[in-house]
């Protein structure tokens, strides 16, 4: 296991053993797996496993009951003219719109998708500890199963190390058993490889069950690198310790083709464990429009364009 | 879940392989004289490609002559701004018929659709576009105020990047001035052939590109035509030791580039999942048929096993078999010869003590294949530490301390490349700065560049190609 206790010394010490990422190298990986030709039966596989990976996402000032409650009818039944395409992941939304999400999943046959919530003064994470606690508290209460938290990237980046720390075990004891804990380490602020693979590892060792790119609201979000650069983490953390964190991606992935790309990174990076939805989602919104028109064309052999799908 | 990758074959319907193939001089493909026809095959399914002709004496000594006429009638009298028109037209025409040369190039040669579509084939246009910029500004490359050409250039080009090396030749010979005579590979003509039509298609004026096809008996006759002012020669230092021996005591210039036993050395603190990558690119990229390789990985011990582990991992994704498909990682042996002479130095490792590890890996039963392979245990003095593998053959070997890896980098007949892996930059400085070799990535490797000049050092090679250096190759300074 891994010899933090808490400490700023025994973080740092330990952060210290990791190796180094070079920026060019990490960069043309991930250039060249997005060279993989992925076509027919293969394609078809990926659209599927994509769909039920979605978390599928409003976090708009403007939400209101009636849009959730839209997105969550599409979480269960993403086209409504074909039972065979798969429910998404989960629903993700702000706090006080979990309820209604937990709702009408539960009165609209979505009993088994998740409800996450982003919580911690998402997307800033500018609050204090007692705040992002009641946040977290409140959001489970209302029926969150998933708490997608933010770090203190200002504490991270002045070096603070066990303060982003303490939160993450903080937060992770709230959810104890009852919700898993998803980090977002919003990699567009640590900017260098080297600080999301710190990051990542940070979080993993204080308890997360998920590490995620982004909150949506900074780019750059989920780039392809940076998933990378996740992946080798979670795949060098399971090596370490044995134990599996998910990774999600979120910000920026719209299309088939961008989706797909995260598979393969996957697959050739974490491995074939890593691709199912308990170890990996895709956070986003207008996504699931493109895979759903992508598979129709596999199927039917032809586009049908943006009216066949339903937009909410 | 399983991931499975459904077959993603690039369409052959692109390009159009004729039955036969004659020679292109002067401008024209034409009948041999008394030359037999060879057959060039696919080496990832053993089929015949097309018939190619073996170049006799007699039609070397036709092309040296349509290029000495070429050189004194037109050639020579052109301005530079001309001669780079003609190389710009052939580089746009490269680019533009891309597809075509990538789906050639593996077909012929083996290697994957991917690598022929990003490496080879753009690489082959840059140096064309990069050359054509020279033409008119030869008096500022350093050379002296007026740099001549040579005249006659005869160049023998290998079979692991068939166009890519004829690139290489061709747009130098051309930018400074020379005509050339081209012997392709035996296994690997077509591309250069079908570059014959892309001259014709650049309006390319007649004789100053000549392609000659044919073995080491039709090089023998283009090295020793005494019409020939300048020998450039790539291939294995056993054939540029006979052909330095042959222009020993004549006026021709000469330049090699030939074997290598790249050192890809991994220090401590080096970055390390991009270190694995530059180890895959170094030694699996073109099934090792690289002669700048990093076929010797130099790992200091303390990291060895977390490398090996690591690298292990990655080598089982390594996805071997149909060239033509574009998820393909590692092609075919380019030949049976080369196939056999691979196994035969790995079996070598076996029987002096070092332990062979291969990922599971389902190979094509047609053609000619090899499995990434790695041996670790290797001493300096083991056969597949000091001869040149040619193949996706990986010998492990461990140091202490840095001076012990430049010691042990150094401490061979070759000089050619040689890889770096730390994230300490003066680190980087200090070990390029002991290193015998022609090319030192660091933090990277197989990374080239028309802008940057290759070459080797000792049994290596003579001279440099690429770049301001690569000039001087093709140029009599006056200086």
């Amino acid at each position: 296991m891994l010899a933090i206790d808490g400490t700023e010394t025994s973080i740092k010490s330990f952060l210290r053993t990791l190796s180094p990422v070079d920026q060019v190298g990490a960069e043309s990986r991930a250039a060249m797996l997005g060279t993989r030709s992925i076509k027919t039966t293969s394609k078809l596989w990926a659209i599927d496993t994509a769909i039920s990976m979605i978390d599928l996402t409003t976090l708009e000032g403007a939400d209101t009951p009636g849009k959730v409650k839209a997105i969550c009818t599409k979480a269960v039944r993403p086209d409504p003219l074909d039972a065979t395409v798969p429910h998404v992941g989960a629903v993700c939304v702000y706090n006080d719109m979990v309820r209604i999400a937990r709702e009408h999943l539960d009165n609209n046959g979505g009993k088994s998708i998740p409800v996450a919530a982003v919580s911690t003064a998402f997307p800033s994470g500018r609050a204090s500890l007692e705040v992002k606690k009641r946040d977290t508290e409140d959001a489970i209460a209302n029926g969150a199963t998933e708490i997608d938290m933010v770090i203190d990237r200002g504490a991270f980046l002045s070096g603070n190390l066990a303060k982003v720390f303490a939160e993450i075990v903080c937060i992770k004891e709230i959810c104890g058993e009852r919700a898993h804990l998803k980090v977002i380490l919003e990699t567009g602020e640590l900017v260098t490889y080297d600080n999301v693979r710190k990051a990542s590892f940070l979080a993993m060792a204080a308890g997360a069950d998920f590490i995620k790119t982004s909150t949506g609201k900074v780019t750059p979000a989920a780039t392809t690198p940076v998933v990378l650069v996740m992946l080798e983490a979670v795949r060098d953390y399971f090596q370490l310790t044995g134990k599996r964190i998910g990774v999600k991606p979120a910000g920026g992935i719209r299309t088939t083709k961008d989706a797909i790309k995260q598979l393969v990174l996957v697959n050739e990076t974490a491995g074939p464990e890593w691709l199912n939805p308990e170890l990996f989602r895709i956070g986003a919104s207008a996504l699931l429009n493109d895979l759903l028109m992508q598979r129709m064309k596999m199927h039917h052999g032809q586009y049908s364009g943006r009216n066949y799908v339903t937009l909410d | 879940m399983k991931f499975e990758y459904a077959p993603a074959p690039e369409s052959t319907a692109i390009v159009d392989i004729q039955s036969d193939y004659n020679l292109f001089i002067d401008g024209k493909f034409v009948p041999s004289k008394g030359g037999k026809r060879f057959a060039t095959m696919n080496p990832a399914n053993e089929q015949v490609l097309a018939k190619v002709t073996q170049g006799t004496a007699a039609d070397v000594d036709r092309a040296v002559k349509a290029a000495t006429n070429a050189y004194k009638k037109t050639w020579s009298k052109l301005p530079g701004a001309d001669r780079g028109k003609y190389l710009f037209r052939i580089a746009r025409i490269l680019q533009e018929r891309a597809r075509e040369f990538a789906v050639l190039e593996s077909m012929d040669n083996g290697k994957p659709i991917r690598e022929t579509r990003d490496t080879d084939i753009p690489l082959a246009a840059a140096h064309f576009f990069y050359h054509a910029g020279w033409a008119d500004k030869l008096e500022h490359a350093g050379l002296g105020a007026n740099p001549k050409a040579h005249g006659v250039v005869g160049q023998i080009i290998p079979w692991n990047f068939p166009l890519l090396m004829l690139a290489w030749k061709i747009a130098p010979a051309l930018a400074t001035g020379n005509t050339v005579v081209l012997k392709p590979a035996e296994t690997t003509p077509l591309t250069a052939l079908l570059f014959a039509e892309v001259c014709q298609q650049a309006e390319l004026p007649n004789g100053v590109v000549n392609i000659v096809t044919g073995d080491g008996a039709t090089g023998s006759a283009l090295v020793n035509h005494p019409g020939i002012q300048k020998i450039a020669f790539t291939g294995s230092t056993e054939v540029g030791k006979l052909i330095a021996r042959s222009v020993v005591g004549t006026k021709k210039a000469l330049t090699l580039e030939l074997g290598g036993k790249g050192a890809n050395i991994v220090f401590e603190d080096a970055p390390i999942d991009e270190t694995v990558e530059g180890i895959i690119n170094g030694i699996y990229f073109n099934q090792g048929h690289v002669c700048c390789a990093g076929s010797r990985l130099l790992v200091q011990e303390n990291i060895k096993d977390e490398l090996i582990e690591k690298l292990k991992r990655r080598m089982s994704m390594i996805r071997v078999g149909d060239p033509l498909d574009k998820n393909t990682d590692l092609g075919a042996i380019n030949s049976k010869a080369q196939l056999t002479k691979i196994q035969e130095l790995a079996q070598s490792g076996d029987t002096e003590g070092a332990e062979r590890w291969s990922p599971e890996c389902q190979l094509p039963e047609k053609g000619f294949w090899f499995p990434p392979t790695f041996f670790t245990g290797v001493s300096q003095s083991h056969r597949i530490a000091r001869e040149e593998i040619f193949g996706p053959v990986l010998s492990v070997i461990t140091f202490r301390t840095p001076s012990e890896a430049i010691e042990k980098a150094n401490n061979t007949p070759y000089g050619l490349s040689a890889g770096i892996w730390t994230d300490k930059g003066s680190r980087i400085l200090w070990s390029a700065q002991q290193l015998k070799a022609g090319v030192i990535w660091a933090n990277t490797f197989n990374k080239f560049d028309p802008a940057s000049p290759f070459g080797g050092y000792k049994e290596s090679g003579w001279g440099r190609e690429g770049g301001r250096h690569g000039l001087a190759a093709y140029l009599k300074g006056d200086m």
